[in-house]
Order: C-alpha cells, then sequence, then structure tokens
C-alpha cells in the first residue's frame, strides 16, 4: 500500500505489471508514447494520400482512397533515386574517412607518450565545444577558397573533419582500456605500429567502432545547414536539402514531402532498430551533442 | 592464439614481480611514429575547425568582402557595437532565451518522470524505450516540415484544439504570429528532445543505491521523501549535465526555426542563430554574421567550462 514506487526495494522486478499502481503505470506511458509516434503514423498516412484528402476536417488516419503515387512520382520523376546516392556516397565516405583517421589519432593518444600529447589532445576536444553551426562563416569563407563550394568532395571533406573530435574522444578510451599486454607481445613477435594498430586494437575494439560509425553516418545522412549554405546547382543535392527545397516550392503538396520524408527517415530507422543497443552504449558515455 | 598464451603468461609473472597499476602505461621512447597517426587527421582538424574559430574572430573585426580580390576593412569592434544597438539581435536573444526557457524544463520533468515509470523491470519497457527515443533520431528537417504540416490552419492541431476539445474558439494560425511561432517551434524541441534526457537519465537511474531506498521504505519514508533524498541525490551529476546539454541545445536551435517560420514573419520569431544565418548568406554582411557567431560561441564555451568545473566538483557542491 505504502511501497515505494521508485525501483519498488520491497518486490523487486515484477510486482504484477496489472496492480493498481502498475495499471496507470502503463496507461500514462501508453499515451506519452502515442504522442511521439502519432506524428510519424500521421506522416506516414499523409504518403499515401491524394491532394484532395492532405488537409480535410476530421484529418485522416487511414488513407482512403490510398495511393503510392507520392512515392513513383517522388523517386523517378522529382529525382529523388539521385538524391538518395548522393546523401549515401557522400554519408558513407565521410563515415569511412573519420573512423580511419580519428581511430589513428585515438590510437597515438592512447597508446604513446610523446611531447604535446596532452596539449594536442585538448585542442581536439575544443572541437566537442563548438556547434558546427557557429563555425559555418568562417568555414563558407575557406571553403570558397579552397574551391570545394558546390562540390560534394566538400560536403565529405567537412563531415569528416566536424565528426574527428568526438570519434577520436570515444574510441581512445576504449583503446586505453585494452590490456597493454596484448600489444607487448606482438612487440616481441616484431609486430610494428601500424600492424598492432590495424590486426590487434581495431579488432579487439568493435563495439565502439559500430557506435561512432552508425553516428557518424546518421549525422552525415541528417546534415542540412553546410549542405544548404554550399549546394548550389541541383544534381549536388542530398536529400535533407532536396526536401526542405521541394516543400519550398510545393507548400501544400503535402502527400509528395512526406513521401520524400519516409524515404529519407527509413533508413535512419531502420539502423536505429537494429543498432538500438550501440545507440543507448553511445549516448550513455556522454556521445550526443544537444 | 600464440599471442593470447604469451600476453597471459607476461601478465601473470608482472603480476608476481610488482604490483601493477592499472591503467596501462604507454609506451614510451616512442619517436616520430604518434605523430605520423596523428597527422592527417590532426591536419584537417586544424585546417577546417581550428582554424576557422580563429578566423571567426578575425572576420567579426572587419567589414568582411565576400568578393574575390576585393579588401575588407578593419573596423574594430564596430560589429559588436552594431549588434549591441541591433534591436533585431535582442529580439534573436530574446527568443531564443524563450526558447530555452519553453523547451528546457518540460523535456527534463517529463524525461525524467518517463525515466522513472521505466526503472522497473517491467514488461514490454523495451519497446516503450524504442517509441520515447523515435523523434531523437529523425532528422530536424523532416520533423519542422512534419511539424508545419501539423500546425497548419486546419491542420492536426488546430482540428484537436478547436474542433474536438473546443479548447480554442477558432483555427490559430501558429505559424504567422510571433508567440503561437515559439510555441510550435517549442513543442517541435520538446516532442524531439524528451527521449533523449530519458535515455540519459534511465542509465543514471541504474546507479541508485537500492540499499539507500530500501533503508528509506523500511524507515517509513514516503514516496516523494525518498525521491528527493535518494533518488535525486543520486542522480544529480545526470540532472546537471542534462540541464547543461539542453541550455547549448537551446542556444543552437536553428533548422526548425529556419524550416517552419523561416524567422518571420517580418523578423518576429529570428533566433540567434537564424538571424546570423540571414546577415550572412542573406545579407553578404560577413563581419556581422562572424561577431553573432563569436558571441554565442563563447557563451556556449563558458556553458562548457562551467559544466566540466562543476562535474569535477560535484561532491562538494551543497
Amino acid at each position: 500500500m505504502s511501497a515505494p514506487a521508485l525501483p519498488s526495494p520491497v518486490a523487486p522486478g515484477r510486482r504484477g505489471a496489472l496492480s493498481g499502481r502498475g495499471f496507470v503505470r502503463y496507461v500514462v506511458l501508453t499515451l506519452g508514447a502515442a504522442v511521439m509516434v502519432l506524428p510519424f503514423v500521421y506522416m506516414l498516412a499523409t504518403s499515401f494520400k491524394t491532394q484532395t484528402y492532405v488537409l480535410t476536417i476530421p484529418p485522416q488516419f487511414v488513407p482512403h482512397p490510398a495511393t503510392v503515387d507520392n512515392y513513383s512520382r517522388v523517386w523517378s520523376s522529382q529525382g529523388f533515386a539521385h538524391y538518395f546516392w548522393n546523401s549515401l556516397v557522400v554519408a558513407v565516405a565521410s563515415t569511412a574517412f573519420s573512423l580511419l583517421l580519428s581511430s589513428m589519432m585515438a590510437y597515438a593518444f592512447a597508446r604513446f607518450r610523446f611531447p604535446g600529447r596532452e596539449a594536442l589532445f585538448r585542442v581536439l576536444l575544443l572541437g566537442l565545444m563548438v556547434p558546427a553551426i557557429m563555425l559555418i562563416v568562417p568555414q563558407f569563407v575557406l571553403a570558397k577558397h579552397l574551391g570545394l563550394i558546390n562540390s560534394l568532395t566538400g560536403l565529405v571533406v567537412f563531415y569528416t573533419a566536424s565528426t574527428l573530435s568526438l570519434n577520436t574522444f570515444l574510441l581512445r578510451g576504449f583503446f586505453q582500456a585494452i590490456p597493454v599486454e596484448l600489444e607487448e607481445a606482438m612487440e616481441v613477435d616484431g609486430a610494428g605500429a601500424v600492424s598492432r594498430y590495424w590486426r590487434l586494437v581495431l579488432p579487439l575494439s568493435r563495439p565502439v567502432l559500430a557506435t561512432c560509425t552508425i553516428f557518424t553516418f546518421l549525422a552525415s545522412w541528417d546534415e542540412f545547414s553546410w549542405a544548404l549554405t554550399t549546394i548550389t546547382s541541383p544534381e549536388k543535392r542530398t536529400l535533407p536539402i532536396a526536401i526542405a527545397l521541394f516543400q519550398g516550392q510545393n507548400s501544400t503538396l503535402w502527400g509528395l514531402v512526406f513521401a520524400a520524408s519516409i524515404i529519407a527517415v527509413l533508413p535512419v530507422v531502420l539502423v536505429f532498430l537494429v543498432f538500438q543497443r550501440h545507440f543507448v552504449q553511445g549516448l550513455t558515455s556522454g556521445a550526443v551533442k544537444g | 592464439m600464440s599471442v593470447m598464451e604469451r600476453a597471459r603468461t607476461r601478465t601473470t609473472e608482472e603480476k608476481n614481480s610488482a604490483g601493477r597499476e592499472r591503467p596501462p602505461r604507454p609506451r614510451s621512447r616512442a619517436g616520430a611514429t604518434p605523430y605520423l597517426f596523428l597527422a592527417p587527421g590532426f591536419a584537417l582538424f586544424l585546417l577546417l575547425i581550428a582554424y576557422p574559430m580563429v578566423k571567426a574572430f578575425q572576420m567579426s573585426l572587419y567589414d568582411w568582402n565576400i568578393v574575390a580580390g576585393a579588401t575588407s576593412r578593419y573596423i574594430g569592434l564596430d560589429n559588436y557595437r552594431r549588434a549591441f544597438h541591433d534591436p533585431l539581435f535582442w529580439r534573436g536573444l530574446q527568443n531564443s532565451g524563450l526558447y530555452m526557457a519553453l523547451t528546457v524544463p518540460p523535456q527534463i520533468v517529463l524525461g525524467l518522470g518517463v525515466a522513472i515509470l521505466l526503472n522497473n523491470k517491467a514488461p514490454g519497457r523495451a519497446v516503450y524505450r524504442v517509441l520515447f527515443y523515435l523523434p531523437v533520431v529523425t532528422s530536424w528537417v523532416v520533423v519542422s516540415l512534419l511539424f508545419q504540416y501539423l500546425f497548419a490552419d486546419s491542420g492536426l492541431v488546430n482540428w484537436v484544439l478547436h474542433d474536438v476539445t473546443h479548447v480554442t474558439g477558432h483555427d490559430t494560425s501558429w505559424l504567422s504570429g510571433r508567440w503561437t511561432g515559439m510555441v510550435a517551434i517549442s513543442a517541435l524541441g520538446i516532442w524531439k528532445g524528451v527521449g533523449w534526457s530519458m535515455m540519459i537519465f534511465l542509465a543514471a537511474l541504474q546507479s541508485v543505491s537500492k540499499d539507500l531506498l530500501e533503508a528509506a521504505a523500511l524507515d517509513g519514508a514516503g514516496r516523494w521523501s525518498t525521491f528527493r533524498v535518494v533518488t535525486l541525490q543520486a542522480i544529480r551529476p545526470a540532472l546537471l549535465f542534462v540541464i547543461v546539454m539542453l541550455v547549448i541545445g537551446g542556444f543552437n536551435v536553428f533548422v526548425s526555426v529556419l524550416l517552419m517560420t523561416g524567422g518571420g514573419p517580418s523578423d518576429s520569431t529570428q533566433v540567434l542563430l537564424t538571424y546570423m544565418y540571414k546577415q550572412a548568406f542573406t545579407n553578404l554582411d560577413f563581419g556581422y554574421g562572424a561577431s553573432i557567431a563569436v558571441m554565442l560561441t563563447v557563451g556556449v564555451f563558458v556553458l562548457s567550462i562551467i559544466q566540466l568545473r562543476a562535474f569535477r566538483s560535484d561532491e562538494e557542491l551543497a
């Protein structure tokens, strides 16, 4: 009757989920979850509606008549297949480069003692403190000088650079926890630093590499501000800017806009559902910047 | 694996010879090797992240000219003075502050509430966790457009408030007014962020001592005082972390404002970052844009330092 509800010390675990308090708990949670999920359901429904039914009173949660016309139009005639490909290429390349470079740096920081180690690491951590959007003005000027405006290469280079700090930080923490004796044993066998890094440290770090891969991939896949600022020609657009500009031109064609949005969101949701564990790990190690 | 075996024998030998300290000591006598590992990544970081940080300070002191070959005029602190006397800059600051005031407390209260409800090993817990976290992983672009649609004149929100519950007497044009626009933008911020704070609090709640909870229960402490004394004490570092991150996130609000209202109507929903963006990329006033970015960066930086300090002296805090 007066047992505290916070992790119930009296009878831990499954104290009848259907007791009074347990029932209220589920009602509250379900209401909350409904608020979280309903907008997505509504978006999905709208992507199957014809234009006539997009903003009706009362709203339709089940499209009737349902049509896949929006998807086929968006995918082929509106060029979203191409934008999807651009996004994929940019995200894969950025992730590969970022992980390679940051794992090399993390290995140096974790396994060597050298003059300037602390100072260099501090400088790198500055990248964690300054949000990317704050640097967009000077970065734009720099990109103009380097000829990286309006190019997918420019996106890859900047996405790689902006994810280095976080990845190096996470990887270094993990590398330090790998017993140094394993490496010493390899050294006795005559293995150099490169082969120890490539053949021992990286294979042992699969979990943290997975976490970094997911975060970097999603950050590059969803990035909007930099792409919006630097990409000018339509054929070089990535999905986020293509969707935003598409909505700008077709402000009321919500069916088309959401079909395009679903195409962009679906891979992310799938990745999230499959790799949930890594998400949570990355997050709780302080991995996500607000 | 011979390497593994050898490593194991080495460790036992070492343990016998001297009480070995963790963490493992890094190797010395490294020579050039670590620098070779660092070089490519660090060079890229210096050029594209560290240099622009310095460059932003420099640009903010100039009437910066973006045209190739043209010279920029040094004007000292004029850009900062201008911001100080610019009503739109202050409005941006106000709106950013308003966004924080509207989004930070609900995210903390709701996030903590959901985390507490999910903290027992209740069946279905994993499913709820996923559902609450779903908005967090969805791109800002998509959810901004989605909320624009939900808050449209004959959209879902107006239907619920007007046609179903009769809270409002007529359809509200959410995105065509300053206050209603900020409410819609903040609603998106809360909806998207609750899952994040929930996840942090869930991790923190693992550290609440079962013994203390049990002792409190045996002492006949009520639920509220148990929560205040035991749980809240244990999760204080996490609470601090969440508050700082959300405030920084509030300074960072950009995409949702840009896409939902574009800072309009007539600059009334401009926040600091959208105003910076407009000055730089619409008015091509790069020096002024840079000065706003510098001020923001310093603000965020100070917050980060405070956070690090607070983490270090967490026990000392009363």
